[in-house]
């Protein structure tokens, strides 16, 4: 069995009366990219936050290459790396500093930052703006920057909230060829609620819907379960019509 | 893991035109108050061969120097501490902060100390002023030493008060209202107090500085100080603990 990376558990959250997130489960391997898919307001963020750290959990438990977050966040929270909805960047800063500033908060060691630095730069693409003013630079290279902080200490787990939100055609290719790429060495959680961005990246998807898990397997389960639907666009439209029928 | 987040802070305070702003005007408003007070003992000095036992120009000038920086700091920490924490939030900034592993007292602490070294600095400008006083006379330099300690204890309350505000919004003009007002609020709570023992002095930050400025350093002020700045220190680690467990 190849490693597990991340291991949630029953995850839940409220927000005061209201459930954004109810009894979701993840498996995520090495190597591997999982899509979260999903209408607007079906609980993604929240999950995600919750796998990053961010937001504490109602009830469940989240497991990081076997280390508990709830328990050792120190230890945990070193092997993951997050590109929240909306990239936490300093506008005031320059790439290089602010990547070096990523690096040192994720306990990469002083000797080993520049190195660092300059591989997250390479693998997004941003050798060339290095010395530019975050704030100056095009939106897409901003979203390039948010993905190099999240991978800048080579971490196991990547989670990337809505990575090609507002970005050209051209970037969102970009951008899917380099999530394809983290896969590779990473394992990648990232949440959509663009269809085929999830079939040409995914290897696996999760779909929720309401604040819960309405289908988790591959592309091949999908069609063999809803056989009738000839692509994916009316599969996720029939999960999602079931789910709120239920509900 | 403090360092660098405090340096951050101090990085980003100076890339915007407002700490340089900042210090200029403070300087200017000090220089032009130190130089009437040099003026004035000047004028008064010779009738001072007639007392037995005359203030000194320590006393005369040194000591309400300070008194005015303290009065100037009190104006200028909300304009420093307002972003530390609010705009991070309005940005939402803080992800990169929550995600990775590092303690939030440990957040906390590297802002708190980023803002003191950038008070250190206008201290140390204060400082520097009255040592210019050697050029021809010589100072009292046990006076000067309980003042900086007496400023410098004042800065740190204020600092850890106007981050504490910080944390309580996602709007950095509220915080520097609210902390503006919370400033004056304690910096006069005493002026309404007819008896010498009303507990009303011992909350007033400004009857705490008072024997700093005349030179005394009493470890019950002296306390009172460092109580004031662990206590909202607390606070604001506090405060953005919760915001991880209720969102």
């Amino acid at each position: 069995m190849p490693d597990i990376t991340l291991n949630a558990r029953a995850l839940s959250r409220n927000f005061g009366l209201r459930t954004a997130v109810r009894d979701v489960g993840f498996e995520l391997r090495q190597g591997e990219v999982l899509g979260l898919l999903g209408p607007n307001g079906a609980g993604k963020t929240t999950t995600l936050q919750m796998l990053a750290g961010c937001l504490a959990p109602t009830a469940g438990t989240i497991e990081i290459c076997g280390i508990d977050l709830l328990e050792q966040p120190r230890q945990a929270k070193a092997l993951l790396g997050y590109l929240p909805e909306t990239p936490p960047l300093y506008r005031e800063l320059t790439v290089d500093e602010y990547l070096r500033l990523a690096a040192r908060l994720r306990r990469v060691a002083k000797p080993a930052v520049a190195e660092a630095v300059e591989s997250a730069k390479r693998r997004c693409g941003l050798a060339e703006v290095g010395k530019r003013l975050i704030g100056n630079l095009s939106k897409g290279f901003q979203q390039r920057v948010g993905i190099a902080q999240a991978i800048v200490h080579n971490p196991r787990v990547v989670i990337l909230d809505e990575p090609t939100v507002g970005l050209d055609p051209i970037q969102i290719r970009e951008i899917r060829s380099l999530v394809r790429e983290l896969g590779r060495e990473h394992s990648v959680i990232l949440s959509t609620h663009i269809l085929p961005e999830v079939e040409s990246v995914c290897d696996r998807i999760q779909i929720m819907h309401l604040g819960q898990l309405v289908f988790s397997g591959d592309w091949e389960e999908l069609k063999q379960r809803h056989p009738a639907q000839s692509s994916l666009e009316e599969a996720f439209i029939q999960l999602t019509r079931q789910q709120e029928e239920s509900a | 893991m403090i360092f660098t987040i405090a340096a951050k802070e101090l990085k980003t305070l100076f890339s915007s035109p407002l700490a340089w702003i900042i210090l200029a005007v403070l300087e200017f408003i000090l220089a032009y108050f130190f130089l009437s007070q040099v003026d004035a003992f000047l004028a008064v000095q010779s009738q001072f061969t007639a007392f037995a036992n005359p203030p000194g120009l320590t006393e005369l000038v040194v000591a309400p120097l300070f008194g005015n920086a303290a009065m100037v700091l009190l104006m200028a920490v909300p304009l420093l501490s307002m972003r530390l924490i609010a705009e991070e939030r309005r940005n939402q900034t803080l992800a990169l902060f929550l995600s990775a592993p590092i303690t939030v007292t440990e957040i906390v602490l590297g802002k708190f100390l980023g803002l003191m070294a950038f008070l250190g600095l206008i201290v140390g400008l204060v400082v520097a002023m009255s040592l210019s006083l050697y050029a021809g006379a010589a100072i009292d330099l046990g006076l000067l030493a309980g003042n900086v300690l007496g400023l410098a204890l004042l800065a740190a309350s204020f600092a850890a008060l106007g981050l504490f505000i910080s944390s309580l919004t996602a709007h950095p003009i509220a915080a520097a209202v609210g902390s503006l007002g919370a400033f004056l609020g304690l910096w006069i709570v005493n002026l309404s107090a007819r008896e010498p023992d009303s507990w009303l002095h011992t909350l007033s930050l400004l009857k705490h500085f008072e024997s700093f400025n005349r030179g005394v350093i009493n470890t019950a002020d002296a306390a009172y100080f460092l109580l004031f700045t662990l206590l909202f220190l607390v606070l604001a680690v506090r405060r953005l603990d919760n915001q991880r467990l209720r969102g």
